[in-house]
């Protein structure tokens, strides 16, 4: 048996059965790790002794004939802007460098709950900022496909990780596409739940109103089972729902026969690539040939998603990132005389280039005389973009579209230029600022050989009938 | 151009960052370009719109109830240690860069 290729159902059983330890899973795990990281460069820092010891748990569970919980000996990773308890967290900044954080995610506890074996922490975009995980202070992610091409962001190591089988599902976080557009840059599925299905407690925070966290895996079906473990109301997170979980595993085979799926032209204009455009049709096709219903839609705010995107969340970044002073946890600058230079210096010292432009951008947009402007107008737009998604929902079941413009593109071909890489998140901004769910489903390749993804973003509330249309995508593909 | 030199250094100093001479110079490019982008949100009419500030005002809610109601599942009483216990004192300093026994140390608050 191969260790390191296996779904969470799989390696849960071959644990469960006793045919292999949890043990044995996770060294196999870290053994691949050490094999390919060097090259990858997916993990910011193992957790070797919490994993073993989890690992030893299920192994005992599973020597007592007792029934595994549904993660039960899975090596798992966590983007490392989750905190975990005694293990370090540096959202991918310097300005965290030795921070330890004293407490859980809640999402982590839920997976640990689950049975899961965290291997470590995951590389990504500092403070989940960026589209190529180019911008971590750590170094970039390369992508497993092509080691000159980018993973994707800002979970860039998250997907890279799973796509390289050195964890079998890692969680993600998404703001702005960050979990869907590395998961098809990748050739893994990345899924993002409805705003407050998900708890962010213990999230480092980015842009509050716009972030979430959920799965990338290599299967739908092992996506489906982290975000039943995951979901759910938290009291610990003000924002997170108050809506029953329904059983995602179990609703995967509903049949997708009579489904009104929109097809929105505004995914399909100027600056699409003709292969992806292929094998997103290509998908579609599928589909309707599984009896779905096509309905040309419109969502005429598109344009506008990116600009509003952009002055929303660095809005929020900007009061977000103003905890980071060097008094309780971050990085502090050496040899400064008074407070206002320690803020200062310690800011400028820790942070990166791009976190540095969105907290001035963010700042700008909030300040005197510009904020009706620029961040009470994004607001506006916000609820137009909005409402263009409750208007196409009346209609449809779900929305299909390309995850990303292009396939991974080149180390370096977009780092200088923001407008460019931000404009890499064009069809997965859309879901975060209304707040509806979406996943990213691989659907074909480039000539070269680079992943494609489809994404199908649903209703509020409603994960169950896009992870159910990924599911047949996947089983047709 | 919108942002010009002395707007950086303002927006700067609101941020509590300095950035160095070359730091502003990118800056102000950057934050040009894309609030140049950023403009054709003025193509859009927006003077009936109401702003929306989150999500889960709307979402995932009774929207029979109004106001505070809507939101009675999220509130709880006021009492310390209402959901878990308050983090101990010596590991709430364990991260600070400079601490003693009680408190996060500082370098002096008034300059003069």
């Amino acid at each position: 048996m191969d260790l390191t290729s296996l779904t969470i159902d799989s390696a849960r059983s071959a644990v469960q059965e006793r045919k292999i330890t949890a043990l044995a899973l996770a060294e196999a795990h870290y053994a691949r790790i050490q094999k390919e990281d060097g090259q990858i460069g997916a993990f910011l820092t193992l957790c070797k002794d919490r994993a073993l010891e989890q690992a030893d748990r299920m192994d005992r569970l599973a020597a007592e004939g007792k029934p595994l919980p549904p993660l039960g000996g899975v090596p798992v990773g966590i983007k490392d802007v989750m905190s975990t308890r005694g293990v370090r967290t540096t959202a991918g900044s310097k300005i965290l460098e030795k921070y330890v954080p004293p407490y859980d995610c809640t999402a982590v506890a839920r997976m640990e709950a689950a049975g899961a074996v965290v291997l470590g922490k995951m590389n990504c975009d500092e403070f989940a900022m960026g589209s190529s995980n180019e911008n971590s202070a750590y170094g970039p992610v390369r992508n497993p496909r092509d080691l000159n091409r980018v993973p994707g962001g800002s979970s860039g190591g998250s997907a890279a990780a799973v796509a390289a089988d050195m964890a079998v599902v890692t969680l993600g976080s998404d703001t702005g596409g960050s979990i869907r557009q590395p998961a098809s840059f990748c050739g893994v599925v990345g899924m993002v739940p409805t705003y407050g299905r998900v708890s962010r407690y213990g999230l480092i925070a980015f842009a509050s109103s716009l972030d979430h966290i959920g799965p990338l895996a290599k299967t739908v079906k092992d996506a489906a089972i982290v975000l039943r473990t995951i979901a759910g109301r938290d009291p610990m997170d003000s924002t997170s729902a108050e809506v029953p979980v329904p059983d995602y595993v179990a609703d995967l085979d509903r049949p997708v026969r009579g489904m009104k799926l929109g097809v929105a032209k505004e995914y399909f204009g100027e600056g699409l690539d003709d292969e992806v455009r292929q094998a997103v049709e290509s998908a579609i096709d599928k589909l309707k040939a599984l009896g779905c219903e096509i309905v040309p839609i419109s969502l005429p705010h598109t344009p506008y998603a990116i600009p509003t995107y952009y002055l929303i969340a660095t809005a929020e970044a900007s009061a977000n990132l103003a905890r980071f002073d060097g008094v309780r946890y971050s990085h502090r600058a050496r040899g400064v005389k008074t407070l206002s230079e320690m803020y200062r210096r310690s800011r400028d010292e820790g942070f990166g280039a791009e976190v540095k432009r969105r907290i001035m951008l963010g700042t700008y947009a909030l300040s005197a005389g510009y904020y009706d402007a620029y961040y009470l107008k994004a607001q506006k737009v916000r609820t137009l973009l909005t409402r263009d998604f409750d208007e196409a929902f009346r209609k449809v079941d779900a929305i299909v579209t390309p995850t990303s413009p292009t396939a991974a593109f080149r180390l370096g071909e977009k780092s200088n230029d923001p407008l460019a890489m931000y404009l890499a998140d064009i069809y997965t901004v859309t879901a975060d600022l209304a707040g509806i769910p979406g996943i990213s489903v691989p659907c074909g390749e480039t000539k070269e050989k680079l992943p494609i993804g489809l994404q199908i973003l649903g209703k509020h509330f409603d994960e169950s009938t896009i992870l159910c249309l990924a599911h047949a995508c996947e089983q047709a593909a | 151009m919108k942002v010009t030199d002395k707007d950086v250094a303002y927006v700067a100093d609101l941020a509590n960052l300095d950035l160095t001479a070359e730091e502003r110079t990118a800056m102000l490019r950057d934050l040009n370009s894309i609030l140049d982008y950023v403009d054709r949100l003025n193509e859009l009419d927006t003077s009936n719109v109401p702003p929306m500030a989150q999500v889960s005002d709307r979402y995932g809610v009774d929207e029979s109830k109004q106001g505070s109601e809507r939101f009675a599942y999220a509130s709880r009483e006021d009492v310390l240690e209402g959901l878990r216990k308050s983090l101990p004192h010596e590991v709430a300093l364990e991260n600070a860069p400079d601490a003693d026994d009680h408190f996060f140390r500082v370098p002096k608050v008034i300059e003069r």
